[in-house]
């Protein structure tokens, strides 16, 4: 394989990647609070991308995206006290399942304010055909508008569950919610913050990503479910190793088609990947089997 | 420091505490034993703010209105719960620094590493497991960690549920030699147990729980020497001690 073709091939794995890792870090951070996985995570993404739209008519676009990520994040944790708040000592079975029915409302929802229509947001600099050459590929100046962005934003919330006390204090909910509490922590907003970041975020990750995928009501269902196989390769709620998944999945999945592998498998590898893992290595990649035998699920 | 009156508690319909009334000073410590399902759990949860007062009043530190468990131990009253109940995933100087995040937000001359210096004198084990998960040591240093992470809130009445329950002997007698020191350095202790004899040992005073009623209460030696707590609760048949003196 050619030089160009090679980078051209790594770059829009890398694209995906970035995205796939994105969604996952998000389920990690509800994970890493609640022990659940918020199937509603894809959602987030194409809200953020569905609303900032909808507001670039309004606005310039910076300021659409900053009040997309707003509302979304206000969303997110709306949907926390009004369907997950006031359960008392739910199981985690039953989050699961209220997540899946919350995805699926607010899929139907967006279905009927935005229609099936494809949409997206302009490019953030320069135009649709506009490129960056780097090692002999042609780059979207989106793309690497969505690694600049994502890694920032990784970077930021490693930062912030390791440094901050509110960081701290949401991971302390996830390993014992009962110590937490005679700590002196508040579990119940800690559950709320942690549906606004991960809103956010996704949001976030919606709009970078909406010039170059595109923004549909149903495309939360695929990303949910590629970002789950990401965040359980890496290791649920290590938000590192699910940027290195991420970046390992968008990668398989690029030159699977860069051999000849026909393109509508490309959901097949990251299932079958999934199933592996879980068979195989169920702490991940990059997880610690240690902390992963303490946690009940 | 606590006065209960009349107290009354328990989950839903089932009323497991029934008129409770009880104190404790600064400075002593205060065992409470009982028997399993006879409401210690329940009481020390009830003065935590876990479960809500269904009647009677809790007076803690002279204020009548402290609801939710993180008031209470911003107040300064902390609870050791039963079966250590460490953040497994996280490191032990983590789970101590979660610990003393109540006061380290609100007092402003709360320095996290004299506490930290504090609690690694008291247990130096757990200097030597600062950067181990919890969840990897072992019961005693659990628990010895669990108890750390009550004091790095600095609290003036720590209240602990049955710190010895599936500890080797000697780890207990460890444990026991802490509480005393606790109390030596001007804690307040209320310490729940089913080793009453141990808890009575070490004890100021004593109270007896039964069936969610407190049927005796006075000085620990006193309790110590009744024949019905001998009985009871410490397995000594006494009637059958006498006859066998008389042999």
């Amino acid at each position: 394989m050619p030089l160009e073709l090679f980078s051209q091939y790594l770059f829009a794995g890398i694209t995906y990647g970035i995205i796939y890792a994105i969604v996952a870090i998000g389920f990690n951070i509800i994970y890493n609070t609640t022990g659940i996985i918020n199937f509603a995570q894809g959602e987030f993404v194409m809200l953020g991308g569905m609303i900032s739209i909808s507001l670039n008519s309004l606005m310039p676009l910076p300021l659409a995206i900053v009040c997309a990520v707003f509302i979304t994040m206000l969303f997110g944790g709306l949907l926390e006290i009004v369907f997950i708040r006031w359960l008392e000592s739910p199981s985690v079975l039953r989050m699961i399942i209220i997540t899946i029915g919350l995805s699926i409302v607010i899929r139907e929802v967006a279905l009927h304010i935005w229609g099936d229509g494809v949409r997206a947001l302009p490019y953030f600099t320069g135009n649709v055909v506009s490129s960056v050459q780097i090692l002999g590929a042609s780059i979207s100046p989106q793309v690497l508008w969505a690694l600049a962005v994502c890694s920032i934003m990784v970077l930021m919330l490693s930062l912030f569950f390791k440094f901050t006390s509110l960081g701290r204090e949401m991971q302390a909910c996830a390993s014992n919610r009962l110590a937490a509490t005679l700590c002196g922590i508040n579990a119940r907003n800690m559950v709320t913050f942690s549906f606004m970041l991960s809103a956010a975020i996704g949001a976030v990750a919606g709009c970078v990503v909406s010039p170059i995928t595109s923004t549909q009501y149903d495309m939360g269902t695929g990303l949910a479910i590629k970002g789950f196989t990401v965040a359980v390769l890496g290791g649920l709620g290590n938000s590192m190793a699910a940027v290195a998944a991420g970046l390992l999945l968008g990668i398989i999945e690029a030159f699977s088609v860069g051999v000849g592998f026909p393109l509508v498998f490309q959901d097949a590898i990251a299932i079958s990947i999934l199933l592996v893992i879980l068979f195989v290595r169920p702490h991940g990649l990059f997880g610690n089997k240690e902390a992963a035998g303490l946690k009940e699920f | 420091m606590l006065k209960i009156k009349n107290l009354e508690a328990g989950y839903g319909k089932l009323r497991v505490l029934k008129k409770i009334s009880m104190h404790v000073d600064k400075g002593e410590i205060v065992s409470l034993i009982g028997a399993n399902g006879a409401g210690k759990t329940t009481l020390l949860y009830t003065i935590a703010g876990m479960i809500k007062v269904g009647g009677g009043d809790i007076s803690l530190f002279d204020c009548a209105d402290l609801a939710s468990p993180q008031a209470i131990v911003k107040a300064g009253c902390s609870l050791v719960p039963e079966g250590r109940q460490v953040f497994a995933t996280m490191t032990v100087e983590d789970n101590l620094i979660l610990g003393g995040y109540v006061q380290y937000k609100q007092d402003k001359g709360y320095s996290r590493e004299v506490e930290l210096a504090h609690i690694y004198e008291i247990f130096p084990v757990l200097q030597e497991r600062r950067s181990q998960l919890a969840g990897t040591l072992s019961g005693g240093e659990q628990q010895m960690l669990a108890m750390g992470r009550s004091l790095m809130a600095k609290p003036q009445l720590i209240m602990m549920d049955e710190p010895s329950t599936g500890l080797a002997p000697l780890i207990v007698k460890e444990i026991f030699h802490i509480v005393m020191r606790l109390r030596d350095e001007g804690n307040t202790v209320l310490l729940v147990e089913q080793n009453a004899k141990a808890a009575l040992g070490i004890a100021d005073r004593g109270y007896v729980l039964e069936t969610g009623k407190i049927i005796l209460q006075g000085p620990a030696e006193d309790l110590l020497a009744n024949s019905d707590v001998q009985r009871a609760y410490l397995g000594r048949d006494v009637d059958a001690a006498a006859a066998s003196c008389d042999v």
